[in-house]
């Protein structure tokens, strides 16, 4: 008798601490959380990066007069720090962790005939903008793989327009183009559970990372994927330094 | 008494629990087999169509462009331009639907019996309409996209109103604001400062439509067909969805407009020519046409 409703009582209260974990969400789980910190580097000589002719359309000419704006494929920072990697959790993730959807909604932003930022990273099924700042008409359109169930559309943003508001369904690395402004280009960088970007100085923090060992994964849309394996204790923090040969 | 109730009560929450963490994955199976694949069914007007009884004619007067696979990469592919549709992507150029999502069985019902002007898809009108039907369900059958997708729904075209000189003014000042002329050119003759650049989805070259070249838009040329093609956008090109910055009732003034810029003639023309209407003036500030 004794047995079987210590068992029951155990049963009904582990339930219920799940379900509220699964309610609460991250409320839950933050005191256990820790993160990951590092820094992404360039190894050798920045790769020269061209300047880009605005000519064709003066709005774009006259924003970029005193600056000229330059393809932004490689962004290195003092120290060779390297900007626009995005980095990942690719192994470990479990539990609610790994089926939670982050609730900020960044910006990608049409500036000077430019994209900012230049990557976006998102998690699945977050919610994101698009706005444009500029007195010229763009067109956003992302270009995924229609398989992965991610679905290609297209929409105009004329001067002033309002925001776009979009998410997407699966993991992928999504280019993104203006076709009027063909040399504007982007990435939405999709993944599943936590991530970060690398800042200008190659620096970068990962949040909200449950306690556990991972495998962390840094994309660069020229220099390509690395891995590394990372643990983090509960409320401490993991490191993972990247180093990318320029090539 | 008290044991049987703990024991219900345990199992009822182990079963939530259980369901609670298992469908985030079910959620994200989709079926996705032959058998789902042959039973696609399409629906245009009171005909159903089924994918199963459309073989053999795809088989004879499709599959030479379109592919054996649907991928668009038949035997003609090299010799073809524009490159035949890839049924597998399920991304269709013509819909009355809003950018991004699937076309309703009509509109690819009209796009097989309307053809694509300037391209090497005919007109197959020659096709009774049950047939037609059952090719709207075997082109749906190549992609995943139609088995747990629905399609979009169609956007609402208000009546058309009268032409006046007005409109068509008005028209031009949305054609104005909204920078068509960028690819289109001032004249609508596809020779835009982005022309020359532009590429579709798969990165080839495409030219933006010469509304005076005498040609027919590719999504039909009535008025309603205009006002569709630039409020849903041509998903696959570079033609984007106005709908967000188009209001319907300046939609019906842009297609007035455009008609003017067409060498057909029309009671626009007509007006646009008693009114000595210019073309928009590229450098001009906002709101000054």
């Amino acid at each position: 008798m004794s047995k079987t409703k210590n068992f029951a009582v155990v049963l009904s209260a582990v339930v219920l601490v799940c379900c509220g974990a699964l309610i609460l969400g991250q409320k839950v789980n933050a005191a256990g959380e820790g993160k990951i910190t590092g820094t992404v580097k360039l190894d050798g000589t920045a790769p020269h990066m061209k300047g880009i002719d605005m000519g064709k359309d003066p709005f774009c000419s006259k924003a970029h007069a005193t600056d000229p704006g330059k393809m932004e494929t490689y962004v290195v920072g003092s120290g060779g720090g390297l900007e626009n990697v995005v980095l990942y959790i690719t192994e470990g993730l479990t539990g609610p962790a790994a089926s939670q959807t982050a609730t900020t909604e960044p910006v990608f932003d049409q500036k000077n005939c430019m994209y900012t930022p230049h990557v976006l990273a998102l998690d699945v099924d977050q919610k994101f903008k698009v706005t444009t700042s500029d007195q010229t008409t763009h067109n956003i359109h992302p270009l995924p793989n229609p398989m992965t169930g991610n679905i290609p559309w297209n929409q105009s943003q004329p001067p002033g327009a309002a925001p776009v508001e979009k998410s997407w369904k699966a993991p992928e690395v999504i280019p993104v183009q203006c076709n009027i402004h063909p040399w504007m280009h982007g990435w939405f960088v999709v993944v599943k559970g936590p991530y970060a970007t690398s800042d200008s100085n190659g620096a970068y923090t990962i949040n909200n990372v449950p306690p556990g060992s991972y495998t962390v994964t840094a994309w660069h849309e020229a220099a390509g994927t690395q891995t590394q394996k990372v643990t983090v204790a509960a409320g401490g923090s993991g490191s993972a330094n990247f180093t990318f040969k320029a090539k | 008494m008290q044991r049987n109730n703990l024991r219900k009560w345990s199992s009822v929450f182990g079963a939530a629990a259980v369901v609670a963490f298992a469908m985030p994955s079910s959620a994200q199976q989709t079926k996705y087999d032959f058998e789902t694949r042959m039973n696609i069914e399409s629906h245009v007007g009171n005909i159903t169509g089924h994918a199963k009884d459309a073989k053999p004619d795809y088989r004879r007067y499709c599959v030479g462009c379109h592919g054996e696979l649907g991928d668009g990469n038949g035997e003609n592919f090299p010799w073809v331009d524009p490159k035949p549709r890839n049924f597998q992507l399920g991304v269709f150029k013509c819909r009355s639907t809003p950018t991004g999502t699937l076309p309703t069985d009509q509109d690819l019902f009209d796009s097989i019996g309307r053809g694509f002007d300037r391209s090497n898809m005919p007109q197959w009108s020659t096709f009774t309409k049950q047939e037609r039907t059952d090719l709207v369900a075997w082109v749906k059958h190549f992609s995943p996209r139609w088995v747990g997708e629905k399609p979009g729904t169609p956007i609402t075209i208000p009546p058309e109103p009268e032409v006046t000189p007005e409109r068509i003014k008005a028209g031009r000042e949305v054609f104005a604001r909204v920078q068509c002329w960028k690819c289109h050119g001032v004249l609508g003759q596809g020779d835009g400062p982005s022309a020359a650049t532009l590429t579709d989805d798969l990165g080839r070259p495409i030219a933006p439509f010469n509304f005076a070249e005498g040609a027919r838009p590719k999504c039909g040329d009535t008025d309603k067909d205009i006002y569709r093609i630039f409020m849903t956008g041509l998903d696959g090109t570079p033609m984007p969805s106005f709908a967000d910055n188009i209001k319907p009732d300046e939609a019906w003034d842009l297609v007035f407009y455009l008609r003017t810029l067409m060498s057909q003639h029309s009671k626009e023309k007509a007006m646009a020519k008693q009114l000595g209407l210019k073309p928009v003036d590229p450098n001009a500030p906002a709101g000054q046409q």
